[in-house]
């Protein structure tokens, strides 16, 4: 006899018996699918409608400058605002940021100072009360983060070398399981997250009296969420009892957590297998049609793809658009050797269809030379007309992360609801080069006082002598350099997320996880090619420095060839090898705040352009303020053996030293994949 | 023996089937007007063993999958037939699938020296990707500064021996798209019994920035490419019922 009507007809097991067990519940009862997409069903009357209204308001918030309207007075939480509809009547999944669609939210507990600036920047005012309140009353992560900071990590920040910190904004990056508000109802997970509560007694150190605020927090975000549902005249308390149900109580789940945090990266899970669970039980009882079915998952999308945050033109910059991440990662396989793809993998592909191509949500192909034929087929067909599909290498990722895994952002992988992140933007390795050789003095910056240039780390011994660069001698002081700056750059990080846990704690997506989380600290490497050309250069080359007045090495005069990353050619490709290893063998050798496990990333994608502007020339030829490479991709034109040997260069890099992600851009035309006759 | 290369490609897909490494040959003997790799027509290159190369192809053999293999193309690789024979003998033992892309012209029926090492290489090579550049004597000459006789003869002596082919033709406007030009064509592919498939080659303008880089003028000033249209007569009259 099953505990709540929502649970009928579902195979019990461990995920029924006072446990929450998400994955346990698929694995009993999803139905895996091998065929092709014939099944699908096209858009419905009131899809085009509401979409149609969506298009129209994306077109106005163009015409609007990019922004068009933002609230400027209601300071966004669960429940700050009404409900907000695109067609009341039409919508088969409800649930928008705040009482309007298109209307952004005013999230400043990352920090009033962004909150306000990118009001400015779109001809908003910020409302004065709100200023004094988090101002004068109420701290924001950003102003706990300046008043610790050390003046060595502020150098380094206005010196770029490390940039993009999430010290200003919110981090993003926490997936909270949404599923579990679906299967399990509120009520059962605020149960159990008192129970937990109960558990830790005893002396009250400084970290049990954190974990039963914090723990006190997340009850209360659930309460909340609860709260916000019945805004919009649903009952999520208990758990889900049809596939529409379902599909909004997860949804809610996921806009409780952007009302609530501005994250750098917003992404939703690993959510098709699960509801297909819940789809399937409908059709199979006649509840639902397939047309129905896949008006619940265009509408579900539909709402992914409007969410939206209010942020400064420079955070635009920085990620080179206004990207939410809403990542949902498909199909990949199970441990069982199941494949995870279901019907309603499919039916996510197939907004793309009924609605059109759209960057977001990211969906995210889970990829694996097992997956069936059929949905190879359909995700092959999907990315030749959509360029919409992002693939990932579940292969690579399921030994380690097991088959309930997800994508933060675009390639940061974890067991959904078991583990978190704390994300740590990038370290610049090509600026960190020109450290070694330069002492430690900033190519580019001059120290406001003395116009001479800034000395960012302690001073080392630069390279003096103006004979071609000594490859030996520039690795050592490169070595000594990276060992400052992971030092630097996983203090810097520790604090930040201290102050991001202390007054902007993701209350609501950490109620969506296991209390005894397992939590990442990301960081990450950009200019990784363009620091590996140089010593390449360094090294095969004759490599000349060139000093300005101030003896500094402004630039370089290169004699002779060098081999280049990215062509399969080792002997270039074995430094990239090890600057990798070497940088997180000492971003590992620290303390990580919360015994968070050390993980680094080389995924840049589109800030490389930023980082670039901040790095002088470089020993490799390259010209200072041109961009550096995005993620693990090769120097710009230097890769001159094609595709795959680029591709081979890059995956030389030790997964196992880059466990948050190695992202390699890649485009190529159509024509070049082959003849179509 | 030491082969003089021009250049890789690891990942080459309309170079024979599959996923194929090219490995580009330096030298050529013809002066195609149309060419689009004037830099491989010299001297020069980089000096490689057969050894080197076949180490580098083999890197990629994960790729190939069913089809695909390594091809060998340039400039004309079959003035380096003696090099190409040393590769092709490394990978076929390893199994790997062999296609040569060339014009045929080095091939001379009447010199039996010729005929030797065309007939070793034959052994070795899977597919042949030849390229009819003119099927009138005279207006191949005038395009590529030699006659198709070897080209011809090359053709029958591939089909005669059995050995696959996939005949290429690339659709210049006013040289190579008139319907007698095709049909000719089409007539002489019809007397070969060992082709796969003839492929139309559209003439592109990618190469022209090569010829003011080397310092050449460019011999097709002002062609324009073919129009849609052209290439589908061109490919029904070429590929109709093959």
């Amino acid at each position: 006899m099953m505990q709540y009507k929502g649970w009928e007809g579902f195979i019990p097991g461990k995920w029924c018996d006072d446990e929450v067990d998400v994955r346990d519940f698929i694995q009993r009862n999803y139905t895996p699918y091998e065929g092709d997409a014939s099944f699908l069903a096209p858009a419905t009357e009131a899809t085009k409608k509401l979409w149609d209204i969506v298009c129209d308001l994306s077109k106005k918030e163009r015409a609007a400058g990019g922004v068009l309207d933002a609230d400027t007075k209601i300071v966004s939480t669960l429940t700050s605002h009404g409900a907000g509809y695109l067609d009341k009547d039409l919508e088969k999944i409800v649930g928008v940021q705040t009482d309007e669609p298109f209307k952004r939210s005013l999230q400043p507990f990352g920090g009033i100072r962004m909150s306000e600036g990118a009001l400015e920047m779109y001809g908003y005012k910020l409302d004065p009360q709100v200023k004094e309140i988090f101002t004068k009353y109420r701290k924001t992560h950003n102003e706990g983060v300046f008043d610790a900071y050390t003046p060595e990590m502020r150098a380094a920040r206005s010196a770029h070398i490390l940039t993009g910190l999430p010290d200003a904004y919110g981090r993003g990056r926490i997936i909270g399981d949404y599923r579990r508000v679906a299967l399990y109802g509120v009520d059962y997970l605020i149960k159990k997250k008192e129970e937990d509560k109960l558990a830790i007694n005893g002396d009250m150190t400084p970290e049990k009296v954190r974990n039963r605020e914090e723990l006190a927090d997340q009850i209360k975000a659930l309460k909340a969420l609860k709260e916000m549902a019945a805004i919009y005249g649903c009952d999520i308390s208990k758990p889900a009892e049809t596939a529409q149900q379902a599909i909004q109580a997860l949804y809610f789940g996921y806009l409780a957590a952007v009302k609530d945090q501005n994250g750098a990266a917003m992404s939703i899970g690993r959510n098709t297998t699960f509801l297909d669970i819940y789809i399937q039980r409908d059709l199979e009882k006649g509840l639902i049609t397939e047309e129905q079915a896949q008006e619940f998952i265009d509408h579900f999308v539909m709402k992914l793809r409007i969410v939206k945050f209010m942020r400064t033109k420079e955070y635009n910059e920085l990620f080179s658009g206004d990207p939410t991440w809403v990542t949902e990662a498909i199909g990949g396989m199970g441990v069982d050797g199941r494949s995870l793809v279901t019907k309603t993998a499919f039916r996510i592909l197939h907004t793309l269809e009924n609605l059109g191509p759209a960057p977001e949500p990211n969906l995210t192909v889970l990829w694996s030379k097992r997956l069936p034929v059929g949905f190879k087929k359909y995700c092959a067909q999907l990315s030749i007309e959509t360029s919409s599909i992002q693939y990932e290498s579940d292969d690579l990722m399921r030994p380690e992360m097991g088959d309930d895994y997800a994508i933060a952002c675009c390639v940061s992988c974890m067991r959904v609801g078991k583990d978190m992140q704390f994300f740590g933007a990038r370290a610049n390795l090509a600026k960190c080069l020109l450290y070694a050789i330069n002492g430690g003095k900033d190519e580019q910056m001059k120290d406001k006082v003395t116009g001479k240039p800034m000395q960012v780390s302690p001073e080392f011994m630069p390279i003096t002598s103006n004979d071609a660069l000594c490859y030996n001698e520039v690795v050592a002081k490169f070595e000594n350099m990276m060992t400052w700056l992971a030092d630097l750059y996983v203090n810097t990080l520790n604090l930040i997320h201290y102050m991001h846990d202390k007054y902007s704690y993701e209350a609501l997506e950490m109620a969506l996880h296991d209390t005894n989380v397992r939590r990442f600290f990301a960081t990450g490497i950009a200019g990784l090619s363009c620091a590996a050309d140089s010593l390449s250069a360094i090294k095969y080359a004759k490599v000349y420095p060139i000093r300005n007045e101030d003896g500094i090495v402004v630039d370089f005069k290169i004699e002779g060839e060098f081999p280049k990353y990215g062509n399969n050619d080792d002997r270039a490709d074995e430094i990239a090898v090890w600057l990798v290893k070497t940088f997180m063998k000492k971003v590992k050798s620290h303390y990580t705040y919360r015994d968070s496990v050390p993980t680094t990333s080389i995924l840049t994608i589109t800030s490389n352009v930023v980082y670039g502007k901040k790095t002088g020339n470089t020993p490799d030829g390259r010209r200072a303020g041109t961009p550096l490479a995005p993620g693990a991709n090769p120097m710009h034109g230097r890769d001159c053996n094609g595709a795959l040997a680029s591709l081979e260069s890059v995956a030389k890099l030790p997964y196992e030293y880059s466990r948050d992600g190695i992202s390699n851009t890649f485009s190529i035309t159509p024509g070049s994949l082959g003849k179509e006759d | 023996m030491t082969g003089f290369i021009h250049s890789f490609e690891s990942f080459g897909t309309v170079d024979g089937p599959g996923i194929r490494f090219l490995a580009f040959l330096q030298g050529c003997p013809l002066r195609c007007k149309y060419c689009h790799n004037p830099d491989t027509w010299g001297a020069g290159g980089t000096a490689y063993s057969a050894e080197e190369v076949a180490t580098r192809a083999l890197k990629y053999r994960n790729y190939f999958g069913d089809k695909g293999g390594v091809t060998v193309t340039g400039g004309e690789p079959l003035l380096q037939i003696d090099f190409v024979i040393e590769l092709f003998t490394i990978l076929k033992a390893k199994g790997i699938h062999t296609c040569v892309d060339t014009s045929g012209v080095t091939f001379d029926k009447d010199n039996p020296q010729s005929v030797e090492k065309h007939e070793k290489l034959l052994a070795l090579t899977d597919l042949f990707l030849l390229d009819i550049k003119h099927i009138d004597d005279e207006k191949c000459k005038a395009l590529t500064g030699k006659g198709n006789k070897n080209t011809l003869d090359f053709a029958r002596y591939l089909s005669d021996n059995g050995k696959k082919i996939w005949i290429r033709q690339v659709l210049v406007p006013g040289i190579t798209d008139d319907e007698e030009t095709l049909e000719r064509t089409r007539t002489f592919i019809d007397t070969l019994s060992t082709v796969e498939k003839v492929e139309v080659l559209p003439y592109h303008t990618l190469g022209e920035v090569k010829y003011k880089n080397l310092g050449i003028e460019y011999p097709l000033q002002g062609v324009e490419t073919p129009t849609k249209e052209s290439v589908r007569r061109a490919k029904e009259i070429l590929q109709k019922q093959l």
